[in-house]
């Protein structure tokens, strides 16, 4: 049945150990925990935290003037139905922002799994000249620095869109989605390409055969067989590229130029701005979909469909 | 019912000196029951996924009916393949499983429905179809990857070890279903197999393979009475060698002079006969008798295997354990070679 790196290292393996194993287990878990669920915590109080300052352990007041100040809630005395909808369609910046997070993220996301996986069933399946290298050039962009790339490519936008209006087909990569787009597939490819290649490590292209044989051709086989085998997998590259893609802020800055506003660029902005419940209230804004996302998908990480699973060796 | 012709068929894959299958020629009646036998790594495998079109061959043809389908997509060429393991997918139900092939030729739901119970019928699982795989046995799930492959009908039916992963009892059982199925739709089949009682009770014919190349395509008894040489009368079991030289009927060998049968292989070459073709001891009656020393005696139950030796030669015997109560190991015994059971090999 499938065995994934995932369910290999899974809790109830560790947890079968005694004693001090078992004290460690329980620690991380606790120590984890603290880690992730205390900031969370921290952002709530200070969203909706009124003047809350040094020697309080709480604060004395409660509002929501940060919500008011993202221009998510209209100001007290406006917030019958009218007032929300005459705010929420003159689209807030933090709307906007997050839309484009969300689009920017679903089209790397669709992009890197088109390419990806492709280049995961090679890696995952065959033995070829020059793998090692080629495994290598993969997983680069983690090595390098974003900025040593993300200048360069910068340059290079400007001078194809030079190049390319000059030619009589003005199309902005530089300060433009596209261009964000594309060089946010820089830092999603690795994720994508090694989760993927996982699964196909784990894979068996028998049941393609199989499926061949029986009479199906090239577009039915990857329907009925390969896509069932590895969506699990894909499930959680998808999951990976979009929240990579969904965090990057240097590389949006960059060639965004300012000009492609993602939620990002807003709570880098406003953490300049010194206001502790605006900057907690984007965070939270932040963070939701990641969680969200987590929920839903902490069904498919664990049990039987788990994240690498192809249909295995038999 | 498809007549399958091999013509000097060649698989070569690239950084490997020697040929995986070199120029092999078969003729495979229609509706006939072949098995292609060898060792693992023979290159019987590799025959097969050419003939169903998921191995590109190198050099030679594969004609369906005298039609080339070299050029015919494996989806398209009606041969179908069942796995050695199976590989019923697992996300399916037996139902679906089965169904597959209808389903991808776009026949309609209600007769789909209807063919996956006679064909679940056929291979003796009845009322499964709303299981899934791996709630099956191995043995049924066999079944099942046998029935998937009936029910389109195929043109012809690859089986690849079909009765390898199972336990004893299992594959006498499914031998049975298998030559039944066979004999009943008529459709012509080949599987693959390295255990040589299984290509003999189940094929009409069986092709030999040993590194790549066919040593012998005849039918099951034509192995243990004429094998084409030492390596094949070996892999069958054939464990009496004995080098001379056969002229006029006669064998002359260190062990004596024995007369053969009418047209064996004259001059040089190797004189060959089965253990279970040695009359010994009580039995030792008739034609071509020896007297031979016991060199070691083992008891097996329903025979006895003996090893003798006469002059510098040793000569594997199985017996009945009734004739040769009594000898003991370093006693002369009584044996008796009759010419039917003899046959010369080329040198």
């Amino acid at each position: 049945m499938s065995q994934s790196q995932l369910t290999a290292t899974s809790a109830s393996d560790v947890r079968a150990r005694h004693g001090f194993g078992r004290v460690v287990f329980y620690l991380t878990i606790i120590f984890m925990c603290l880690m992730l669920v205390l900031p969370v915590i921290a952002f709530f109080i200070n969203a909706f935290a009124y003047r809350w300052f040094y020697p309080q352990f709480m604060p004395n007041e409660w509002s929501l003037q940060a919500w008011e100040r993202l221009r998510l809630i209209p100001r007290s005395g406006d917030r019958g139905i009218e007032g929300f909808i005459s705010l929420w369609t003159s689209v807030p910046d933090v709307v906007s922002a997050l839309g484009l997070s969300l689009f920017i993220g679903a089209v790397v996301t669709g992009i890197s799994i088109i390419i990806g996986l492709p280049a995961a069933r090679a890696l995952g399946l065959y033995r070829f000249r020059g793998k090692r290298i080629v495994e290598f050039m993969v997983i680069t962009p983690t090595i390098v620095p974003p900025i040593a790339f993300s200048l360069g490519l910068n340059i290079n936008f400007i001078r194809w869109d030079l190049a390319l209006e000059a030619a009589g087909f003005p199309l902005d990569l530089s300060g433009s989605i596209i261009g964000v787009s594309i060089v946010h597939l820089v830092p999603v490819m690795p994720y994508v390409v090694l989760t993927l290649s996982g699964v196909f490590a784990n894979y068996n292209p028998d049941f393609e055969s199989q499926a061949r044989s029986l009479g199906a051709g090239p577009v039915r086989i990857f329907w009925d067989v390969t896509l069932p085998a590895i969506l699990p997998g894909l499930f959680v590259a998808a999951l990976f590229a979009f929240l990579v893609s969904w965090s990057q802020y240097l590389l949006t800055f960059l060639i965004g130029q300012g000009r492609v506003i993602t939620l990002p660029m807003l709570l880098f902005a406003s953490a300049g701005s010194g206001n502790n419940a605006v900057i907690a209230a984007l965070s939270l804004i932040f963070i939701a979909p990641a969680i969200l996302i987590l929920l839903v998908a902490s069904r498919y990480l664990s049990g039987e469909s788990s994240a690498a699973g192809g249909f295995g060796r038999i | 019912m498809t007549h399958l012709s091999i013509k000097g068929l060649t698989k070569r894959f690239s950084g490997q000196t020697e040929a995986a299958v070199a120029d092999l020629n078969l003729e495979i009646e229609s509706g006939s029951l072949v098995a292609l036998l060898g060792p693992s790594g023979c290159g019987k495998t590799t025959t097969m996924k050419m003939i169903a079109g998921l191995l590109e061959p190198t050099a030679g043809d594969i004609l369906f009916d005298k039609q080339s389908i070299l050029r015919i997509a494996p989806e398209r060429r009606g041969a179908v393949m069942v796995f050695q393991n199976y590989l019923l997918f697992p996300y399916m139900s037996i139902a679906q499983n089965v169904g597959y092939g209808l389903k991808i030729r776009k026949i309609d739901r209600a007769i789909i429905d209807q063919r996956v119970r006679e064909i679940l019928e056929l291979v003796r699982l009845p009322g499964l179809e709303s299981r899934y795989p791996k709630e099956l046995s191995g043995g049924q799930q066999q079944r099942v990857a046998l029935a998937r492959a009936l029910v389109v009908e195929p043109r012809l039916l690859l089986l690849d070890e079909p009765l390898s992963n199972l336990d004893a009892h299992l594959r006498f059982e499914l031998r049975d279903l298998i030559r039944d199925i066979q004999q009943k739709m008529g459709i012509t089949t080949v599987f693959v197999t390295h255990d040589q009682e299984e290509a003999v009770v189940l094929a009409d014919k069986v092709a030999l393979i040993l590194d790549g190349k066919l040593r012998q395509y005849d039918n099951a008894d034509a192995y243990y009475k004429r094998p084409a040489d030492e390596e094949t009368a070996r892999f069958f079991g054939g464990q009496n060698f004995v080098a001379g030289r056969s002229a006029n009927g006669v064998f002359e060998a260190p062990l004596g002079s024995l007369s053969l049968p009418q047209g064996a292989h004259e001059g040089s070459g190797i004189l060959t006969f089965r253990p279970e073709n040695v009359r010994i001891g009580a039995a030792a009656t008739g034609e071509n008798s020896l007297q031979a020393r016991l060199v070691d005696k083992i008891f097996m139950g329903t025979q006895t295997r003996l090893r003798l030796s006469v002059g510098d030669e040793t000569i594997t015997a199985i017996a009945n354990p009734n004739d040769v109560e009594g000898y003991l190991v370093d006693q002369e015994v009584p044996l008796a070679l009759p010419s039917s059971a003899l046959w010369v090999l080329k040198n």
